[in-house]
């Protein structure tokens, strides 16, 4: 494999709080290369934005990183500071944020915020980034991009707006982009073109994508591989293929059973009792132990197997005993 | 079986002008959205109908014209047999209203957070001026809560257990029809499992009938007897849900199917939809979807396309076959 162009080593983040530290990332590593879509799942308060935040340095205080490195291109981005992050997010790091209306400024017209953005972070004249702007435009399927230009962001539908978007995060050029939900707020059909689009650039440009999303149909169809989040900790990493159709971490089964889809011409759905535990009341050992049909005595206490020796962070994976 | 809920020719319309100023000004006429148009269907008792369709199809007015939110502008809702817009006898009205229950997508927005659940819960019944004492307490146990659970707040439960909430409101009246508008939509996989079971088990329980409205085909497969999906506030198909999910009739059908994302469909490359649902101000002529359709011919141009049986299904569109 080439050299990943993001790698993330045990990543943690604390919020302090009056009741003492929570961690809503616990220890999570991994690496993304270029032209690769990683898709991270889990439910909401798993932590999966909150890794996202913590690489492009948009933690909201008192929200910081409490431990770990992460690596962008070779340079190490998490200790950067004010001005110089900043030139990083934008132009080595691309966002596509879940709601296109609030991530785009509803003042300037989509040509205004898309010019600003190529001659913040490259060294070229106003007229050359303004046929920048049009080609960006186009190569996202917006139609008559050169008139569109001189449109607001509330001219446009939904999935206009998430295109302009996706143009905005890949004006620069960035060798990463980070999606955070890009279609959660967008009709199906739509969320088909969306999803697309963003295979195709992928592969054409090489650039590496961390898809966030809750939606495991969405992440078959379009990430490589794929990181299962639980409670601010990896569960599953692997390819997507075997960790979706072979889940080898008890939550990561329970995950795909309780699908719908999956579940078509059953009477009733597999369900995981239970809830996610408040990060402020973490069970010792596995985090998933209280809710897991396979826990025994050693998942209480012991501390995780590292994700690097196996595939899920699991003291008895599904697989081992299927095999048998 | 009979017919719980009949639904005939049922049509509302928006008024979405501008105020009279700006119209005189700008030298604009008044604006008409169609929300829903003409659309017919029935509810069979104790079954479950769902109305499947994506932002603008008017799925969730239909809802609500059903409860009684919104009047229908033509068409008519009966209901047990009374026209709720043109029965005159009001204990008649009343007793069917008392009937119908709904519950809504936003747990967080749908519960008073400054009242406590059992008052919650217990409000429908309240309100007739009826025994309220325990009731709670045993709708709490029944949604799978703890009856201790009444005394608390609804900032105090996750959003799973929230929906469990509005569900035991809804069930407190005894009704005989739920309407559930997206019930699942703002709920984790893990959670929406556990909260359709709960309403697959209360529907076997209880004798319910549901309507139920949601974008989510996945959803629709597991929950619906029966499935009408609404593109552009028209009926354009429905079926049972093994055929239509087998062999969808109607293009727009077709193309919903194609593509929404599939477990198993690892590196699928499927060319993506044509086009977004059309402006419902300013539909197009004849058949709503002819500008996205693959296979539009002439005819759907100038004529909107009568249902008619294909098969199992019934289809809104010239050339299915």
């Amino acid at each position: 494999m080439t050299r990943p162009v993001l790698s993330i080593h045990d990543l943690s983040v604390d919020i302090p709080t009056r009741a003492g530290v929570v961690k809503p990332v616990d220890g999570v590593s991994y690496g993304i290369a270029a032209g690769e879509i990683l898709g991270v799942v889990g439910e909401s308060g798993a932590g999966k934005s909150m890794v996202g935040n913590a690489v492009i340095g948009l933690l909201s205080r008192p929200a910081h990183i409490s431990g770990g490195e992460i690596w962008l291109n070779g340079n190490r981005i998490d200790t950067l500071q004010g001005e110089r992050i900043r030139r990083v997010r934008g132009k080595e790091i691309g966002m596509v944020f879940q709601d296109p209306l609030t991530s785009l400024n509803p003042l300037l017209t989509i040509g205004d915020q898309l010019a600003e953005t190529i001659l913040t972070h490259l060294p070229i004249s106003k007229a050359e980034a303004e046929k920048r702007v049009v080609a960006a435009l186009e190569e996202v399927g917006i139609p008559g991009a050169a008139e569109r230009i001189d449109s607001y962001p509330h001219e446009f539908s939904g999935g206009m707006r998430q295109r302009v978007v996706i143009a905005l995060a890949l004006c620069a050029e960035p060798s990463l982009v980070i999606a955070d939900e890009p279609t959660t707020a967008l009709d199906v059909s739509v969320q088909a073109q969306i999803i697309s689009l963003l295979k195709r650039l992928c592969r054409e440009r090489g650039t590496a994508i961390m898809l966030i999303t809750h939606d495991m149909g969405v992440i078959a169809e379009a990430a490589d591989r794929v990181a299962v989040m639980y409670a601010g900790r990896l569960a599953e990493l692997g390819p997507v293929r075997d960790v979706l159709q072979q889940p080898e971490h008890p939550y990561t089964h329970g995950l795909m059973t309780s699908t719908p889809l999956a579940a078509m011409d059953q009477k009733r759905l597999h369900q995981i009792p239970g809830a996610m535990p408040r990060l402020s009341h973490m069970p010792e050992g596995c985090a998933f132990h209280p809710r897991c049909p396979r826990a025994q005595d050693k998942c209480r206490h012991a501390p995780l197997p590292a994700i690097e020796d196996t595939r899920a962070a699991c003291w008895f994976p599904m697989q081992a005993e299927t095999a048998q | 079986m009979s017919a719980y809920v009949t639904v005939r020719g049922l049509t509302r319309v928006f008024d979405v002008s501008k105020p009279w100023l700006n119209r005189v000004l700008e030298g604009r006429g008044k604006a008409f959205l169609t929300a829903i148009s003409d659309v017919d269907f029935q509810v069979e008792e104790r079954t479950t109908y769902a109305l499947v369709g994506e932002s603008g199809s008017g799925k969730s007015t239909i809802g609500r014209t059903l409860v009684g939110l919104l009047r229908p502008s033509a068409g008519e809702v009966e209901i047990e047999g009374v026209n709720l817009a043109t029965e005159v006898d009001a204990d008649k009205i009343a007793s069917v209203r008392s009937n119908i229950q709904m519950i809504f997508q936003d747990p967080y927005a749908s519960l008073n957070p400054r009242w406590r659940v059992r008052d919650i819960i217990t409000e429908p019944v309240a309100s007739k001026g009826e025994d309220t004492v325990g009731l709670a307490e045993r709708l709490l146990e029944q949604v799978g809560l703890h009856p201790s659970d009444a005394g608390k707040f609804p900032h105090e439960f996750s959003g799973g257990q929230r929906q469990r909430i509005c569900i035991a409101r809804a069930l407190a009246s005894e009704p005989r029809l739920i309407v559930c508008d997206e019930p699942t939509s703002a709920l984790d996989v893990s959670v929406q499992a556990q909260v359709l079971n709960l309403m697959s088990d209360l529907k076997d329980e209880l004798g319910l009938t549901y309507l139920l409205i949601t974008h989510d085909l996945t959803v629709v497969r597991h929950m619906a007897d029966r499935i009408g999906v609404l593109y552009l506030g028209r009926l354009v198909e429905e079926a049972d849900p093994r055929s239509l999910f087998s062999s969808p009739k109607h293009p727009y059908t077709q193309m919903l199917l194609d593509a929404a994302p599939r477990m198993d469909g690892f590196g699928r490359e499927v060319p993506p939809p044509k086009g977004e649902i059309p402006d419902p101000i300013d539909p197009p002529s004849g058949c709503a979807f002819h500008p996205r359709c693959p296979i539009a011919a002439d005819i759907c141009h100038r004529e909107r396309p009568a249902m008619r049986r294909v098969d199992n299904a019934l289809v809104a569109c010239h050339l299915a076959e």
